[in-house]
């Protein structure tokens, strides 16, 4: 009965130190990503200028020049160009969703938003070649109709569920007083949307604009494929160019590892998830103001 | 305008809005499903562009990517709900979950190669792709894991201890039992999210395949279906008739996602439904 009862006791601490190690291996693993890849990217610089690598378009590693503007570009504007066609529908199916529609629209909604987000990247980028860059080229009369629109709006699609998902839970989440005061002052439901209910949530919506970009900047397959692949400058809209993902897609197989280069490639990977860290603290600063509402 | 019309106004362009969204789902399985069905055929699977070894690495992959995570993604998850204090340390280990689940999947790709390809030198390997997507899948298991660990309700704990049972007696006879739904749920998003990931894969398993059908050897590289598409549609092989085997393989790939997300996650919904009910 002892030898029971102390193997019981064992199982208990042993559980319990498993459990600690496995969530130290998390952070390990984080430290150790940003530390290897940190490595490899910065020392791009033995053999390279820092400051053309931020201030240069021009890329012709042939000739040591390491100018990554053209895909900090790239990968900035299909951002900004996602959030700017994605964020508001995406933020008025949210509404839509929590406040307007009847519970069986709902409950057809909510696995269509699981759905869009199941959907593998690289069909994203499939449907992106077959329909939005034939789209683009024959409306815009573009040589290809690859570019930074294409990448855009098929980043735009690919945002939407963590757009709707995280502001209709911010939505829900409010007290239901507020709207109940709102509505029993005379204010119709729009007035009640527009002036109460959405600030009020603001800070969900802001965590989910910020894990959008996030997710936005950091899409590889699906903006590789219908970008064009070209290191120019983006001269308009619709002509080819390169975003950081795209371009580390591209040259990565090419180039021996270790090769400033390859170096290069990582820097840019480096810059990705460095920007994805600051988002992070972004949304963290962005939830902390919403709980001290 | 009077807020009466305004009301009217918005509310249809809300409606508009939603169901824009919903029938651009609709259109876009209807259109991979209309392009990619009329290919299936037994060459399309079997034949010498057959892509049944892709099928087969995709599941492969998958299983050992699961293999490698549940058990850390679980068991911090369990730390995280049941045993950490509310302290610095804890705080970092959050900060860290959610960083590791903003990572861009590309920066885990080029991790995965620096540590399994050049580091340990293996090259382009199944096994080397399967422990860089199991990095994927941490951070979602381990938050799906503690939000069900934690909606258990507090009294079947406490029930369980002031019986005298200790906390790993309790979490494996009474928590782990209670939130099972809930995680399993969570594995089936997070195995569909695995199944069509490409980005991390090209750097660590490669886009060759296997001549041999079902080579289960994990030191070989192992081309996916997601890889696969990727590779058949940005470099086509002329000579073959990639666009068919394309169209076919994004359908498959739908397909399979469809089957993650509906048939089955309705067998957990109901057995959580009669679990709380009951």
């Amino acid at each position: 009965m002892a030898h029971r009862k102390s193997a019981v006791q064992l199982y208990n601490h042993m559980a319990r130190y498993l459990f600690i190690s496995s969530a130290v291996l998390v952070s390990l693993i984080i430290i150790s990503i940003i530390w290897f890849v940190g490595i490899q990217g910065l020392s791009t610089f033995r053999q390279a200028s820092i400051l053309e690598f931020f201030t240069s378009s021009y890329w012709n590693p042939e000739t040591n020049h390491y100018g990554a503007l053209t895909f900090i570009t790239g990968s900035l504007a299909t951002t900004a160009i996602a959030i700017i066609l994605g964020g508001p529908l995406g933020l008025a199916a949210a509404v839509f969703m929590a406040e307007i529609a009847p519970p069986k629209v709902r409950s057809l909604m909510r696995p269509a938003t699981e759905l869009f987000a199941g959907i593998p990247s690289v069909v994203y980028g499939y449907v992106g070649i077959i329909v939005f860059v034939d789209l683009i080229r024959k409306t815009t009369q573009a040589p290809t109709g690859y570019g930074l629109l294409a990448g855009g709006i098929v980043l735009a699609i690919m945002i939407l569920p963590t757009v709707i998902s995280i502001s209709e839970d911010s939505l829900r989440s409010l007290p239901a007083t507020y709207k109940e005061a709102s509505l029993a002052l005379g204010a119709t439901r729009w007035q009640t949307i527009r002036k109460i209910l959405l600030p009020a949530a603001m800070p969900g919506v802001m965590t989910a604009v910020i894990l959008a970009m996030a997710r936005a900047i950091g899409e590889t397959m699906a903006v590789q494929m219908v970008i064009g692949n070209s290191s120019r400058f983006p001269q308009s809209l619709v002509a080819p160019t390169s975003t950081l993902t795209s371009n580390i897609v591209m040259e990565m197989g090419n180039t021996p590892f270790g090769s400033t280069w390859n170096n290069a490639l990582f820097m840019m990977s480096l810059i990705l998830l460095l920007i994805s860290l600051i988002l992070i603290i972004l949304v963290r600063i962005s939830v902390r103001r919403g709980a001290s509402y | 305008m009077k807020p009466r019309q305004a009301d009217r106004l918005a509310t249809s362009l809300l409606w508009l809005a939603a169901s824009s969204i919903i029938i651009l789902l609709g259109w876009f399985l209807v259109f991979i499903l209309g392009r990619g069905l009329p290919c299936f055929s037994l060459e399309f699977f079997t034949g010498r562009d057959g892509v049944s070894s892709q099928l087969f690495n995709s599941f492969y992959i998958l299983l050992l990517s699961l293999v490698f995570s549940l058990p850390v993604g679980i068991g911090a998850g369990i730390y995280l709900a049941e045993y950490a204090p509310a302290n610095k340390y804890t705080d970092l280990i959050r900060l860290s979950t959610e960083s590791l689940a903003t990572v861009p999947s590309i920066v885990f790709g080029l991790f995965g190669m620096i540590i399994f390809v050049q580091v340990f030198g293996l090259g382009f390997t199944i096994l080397g792709g399967a422990a860089t997507l199991a990095l994927l899948n941490l951070p979602i298991l381990v938050r799906v894991t503690e939000e069900s660990v934690r909606s258990v309700p507090e009294n079947y704990k406490e029930a369980s201890l002031a019986l005298g049972a200790n906390m790993w007696q309790t979490l494996r006879k009474v928590i782990l039992p209670t939130a099972l739904p809930g995680l399993m749920t969570g594995i089936t998003l997070v195995a569909g999210r695995a199944l069509g990931e490409t980005a991390i894969l090209i750097f660590t398993a490669g886009m060759n395949v296997s001549r041999q059908l079902f080579d289960v050897n994990p030191l070989a590289a192992g081309e996916t279906l997601a890889v696969h598409l990727f590779a058949v549609k940005s470099n086509p092989l002329p000579g073959t008739n990639a666009d068919q085997i394309a169209d076919g393989t994004a359908a498959l790939l739908i397909i399979v996602v469809l089957i993650f997300n509906l048939c089955l996650s309705l067998p957990i919904r109901f057995y959580q439904k009669r679990l709380l009910g009951k």
